[in-house]
């Protein structure tokens, strides 16, 4: 068997507040093999959200049960900035906005920090910078951005779209080698997805590996994704192939939560 | 000082014609008396006129009750102050006794050993005689005037006396009045009319001279259509073994002309700083302070703007900085006593810890100042939750015709963004020095750059610590 980038077993999370911890994940199981592309499909409200975050690792969640391997490590025990140094990355439903701090200062700072976790004793390279923003603004230029999206405080007065896209070329500087994407085609016209699903297919390869959340299969139809995994009440209840995409987008969700007594 | 530095600053006297007084090391007894004022008076060799004013000023000082709104001035005992030590001694201090907090700062700020010491207070800053004695030929051709204060008083009699105290009489208020009593240091500045200066000017080129004085008396005039950028302080911790601060600053801005004024102060943690900074913009002039304050135990500190001339602008940008055990209390006041005058304020206040930021502010417009604009925009962001921020706005509209735009807010940073940059690989005090970075960024950005690069350091030191 090929290694496993992602191995979620028994995953449990919760929402702590006055009330005391209310259950999301109940017991999540899912195994993503390094160099593959999945996604996981289910109707709102059934946790795929929390699964993206909570695996990032926000504050707000709490794992209450189970384990998660990130090739090979305890991805739990590590602090969320750890885990982005490791490289995994999150692409957000909902970018915030960060007043005051460009792109390029904000972007240049994660790239830094990431070179100097993957090569402690590297030396420092005088044209890095320069470099790094070739490549800015080349993946602006790919995502039919303006390249002046890098100088523009992050996110701020951007429209859903380009949050999107600011996303995606977050994700191509840095070269993670995990990406978990929360509904990033969500608020997408056609040709933004297409533009999208290009820059995530050119990443493709044996050392790139993604679990693509999403409600719609247009963006897998230019995905082609390895697996698909349905969620419901905060379990997986399946996991088969791109077929399944089209069969849910044809008949909906009830069919399959009957099929595994969900419903 | 070792002998070469000594040696250094003796060439440099006579190659380039300083005027420094040889006067004996002097250093007054703790406590102000009538006797400190004469004392201070006649080791600077002054007029008759201005070792009065000292005296009216010091009768002044003694008087005035003092301020009870503000922060806690109860813990001031003017007894315990040295009231005027001379340059001379103050650089003989060693740079081993000051203390290693601040010293660590440095190295941590990668600032250069000389200037260090220089900006702790013990050393002049050699390496730019050069730059200095360059500049000043440059200014000379101009007809400017950029000296220490108590060189203007010597070489330009008339004109000091025109001006000092006119705009902060020692009445104003009891620190004015203290400052008035004992000043010693600041700048004199004046551009003749019509001269634009491209390059600001900066309290360091004046070596040999004290720049931030305890009781330091700044005078900037501008004369018609002059344009001049003054710059003072600098990001590195201002060490003093003195604990009061008292400056005054009178600006004066003539028909036409532009001056903008730019510190930012890092006091020491023990010190109260009292500053009273006033400007008068006449005629179509444009006044702008700048103003960043950090540090100090204490800061009370409201730059403000006469606005006396029709068409005169103020613009004031100022952030404050308070950690555990501090309190800034800044503002500005602007007066708008002729039509169609316009103003805007921005203050950004940054509390951390136990840190306490004010806002205390007045916006005026008086009878028959008719089309006036103005603007009051206060920013706070609390990083603590025994952190505390408040906002004293007062107005006085006299007139009906004004337009005038307020707004406040008091912000946290949210978990969200914190998360969001975390979640791109920065640590979590790196993250919360990144957003509030990005919160002062509209005052950094008007900041030449080498200042805005130190203070965004400054920031990230600051944040130290700040996170679990």
């Amino acid at each position: 068997m090929r290694e496993l980038a992602l191995d979620i077993r028994d995953l449990r999370v919760g929402i702590t507040n006055g009330d005391g911890t209310k259950e999301i994940l109940k017991g999540i199981d899912l195994q993503v093999p390094k160099g593959e592309i999945h996604v996981i499909m289910g109707p709102n409200g059934s946790g795929k959200s929390t699964l993206a975050n909570s695996l990032m690792g926000h504050p707000k969640y709490t794992v209450t049960g189970g384990a998660v391997g990130f090739f090979g490590e305890d991805l739990i025990a590590m602090k969320v900035h750890e885990r982005a140094r490791r490289g995994l990355f999150l692409a957000y439903q909902y970018p915030v906005e960060i007043p005051g701090v460009t792109l390029a200062h904000f972007l240049w700072n994660a790239h830094q920090v990431k070179v100097q976790a993957e090569q402690p004793e590297g030396k420092k390279d005088p044209k890095a910078v320069l470099a790094f923003r070739k490549r800015l603004n080349a993946s602006l230029e790919s995502l039919h951005m303006a390249t002046d999206f890098s100088t523009r405080h992050l996110n701020v007065g951007a429209s859903g779209g380009e949050k999107k896209r600011i996303e995606i070329a977050q994700m191509e500087v840095l070269g993670p080698r995990f990406v978990l994407m929360d509904e990033i085609d969500s608020g997408l016209d056609i040709d933004s997805t297409r533009v999208v699903a290009r820059a995530i297919n050119a990443m493709k390869g044996p050392d790139f590996t993604a679990l693509i959340i999403t409600h719609y299969p247009r963006i897998l139809e230019y995905l082609q994704p390895d697996r698909v995994h349905v969620m419901a009440a905060g379990k997986v209840l399946c996991s088969r192939g791109m077929e399944l995409a089209r069969e849910l987008e044809q008949k909906g969700y009830d069919w399959i939560l009957k099929e595994y007594n969900a419903s | 000082m070792n002998d070469d530095a000594r040696a250094a600053l003796d060439l440099d006297q006579s190659k380039y014609d300083f005027t420094t007084p040889e006067v004996s090391v002097y250093r007054s007894a703790k406590g102000l008396t009538r006797q400190t004022i004469l004392d201070i008076s006649a080791h600077k060799g002054e007029p008759e006129w201005m070792r009065d004013i000292r005296l009216r000023a010091y009768e002044v000082f003694l008087q005035k009750p003092m301020p009870r709104w503000g922060g806690d001035l109860s813990e001031m005992d003017f007894e315990a102050y040295t009231y005027y030590i001379k340059p001379t001694d103050k650089r003989e201090d060693a740079w081993e006794d000051v203390p290693e907090d601040i010293r660590k700062t440095f190295d941590r700020l990668g600032v250069p050993e000389a200037e260090r010491k220089f900006l702790a207070g013990v050393g002049a800053q050699f390496e730019s005689e050069m730059v200095y004695h360059s500049i000043q030929e440059d200014l000379a051709k101009k007809g400017v005037i950029f000296l220490d204060t108590e060189s203007g008083l010597r070489e330009h009699p008339e004109l000091f006396r025109k001006y000092f105290g006119t705009l902060v009489p020692p009445e104003d208020n009891k620190f004015a009045a203290l400052n008035t009593a004992c000043w010693s240091g600041g700048s004199f500045i004046y551009v003749p009319k019509g001269v634009k200066l491209d390059i600001p000017l900066q309290a360091y080129f004046r070596i040999n001279s004290e720049n931030m004085g305890q009781f330091e008396r700044t005078i900037i005039i501008a004369d018609e259509g002059a344009d001049l950028h003054y710059i003072e302080g600098c990001t590195a911790p201002q060490y003093s073994t003195r604990s009061l601060h008292t400056g005054v600053i009178e600006i004066f801005v003539h028909k036409g002309a532009k001056v903008r004024y730019t510190t930012i102060q890092n006091w020491a943690h023990n010190i109260y700083n009292l500053v009273t900074q006033r400007a008068i913009a006449y005629e179509d002039a444009t006044m702008e302070w700048v103003d960043g304050n950090m540090g100090s135990r204490l800061t009370m500190k409201y730059p403000s703007i006469y606005l006396a001339g029709e068409g005169a602008r103020g613009n004031v940008l100022s952030i404050a900085f308070a950690t555990s055990g501090q309190h800034q209390d800044a503002g500005t006041k602007i007066i708008h006593k002729a039509p169609n005058t316009s103003s805007t304020i921005l203050s950004k206040s940054i509390s951390r810890g136990t840190g306490r930021t004010s806002y205390r502010g007045l916006l005026k417009v008086a009878k028959g100042a008719t089309g006036v604009k103005a603007s009051v925009k206060c920013d706070a962001l609390m990083l603590s939750e025994t952190s505390r921020s408040d906002t004293y706005p007062t107005m006085e509209i006299d007139e009906d015709q004004v337009a005038i735009a307020h707004e406040a807010t008091v912000g946290k940073i949210s978990d969200d963004q914190i998360f969001y940059l975390m979640s791109r690989g920065l640590s979590e005090q790196d993250a919360t020095a990144m957003i509030v970075q990005g919160f002062i960024e509209p005052f950094a950005k008007q900041m030449p750059m080498e200042y805005a690069i130190e203070l965004n350091r400054l920031i990230q030191l600051e944040m130290e610590g700040s996170v679990g």
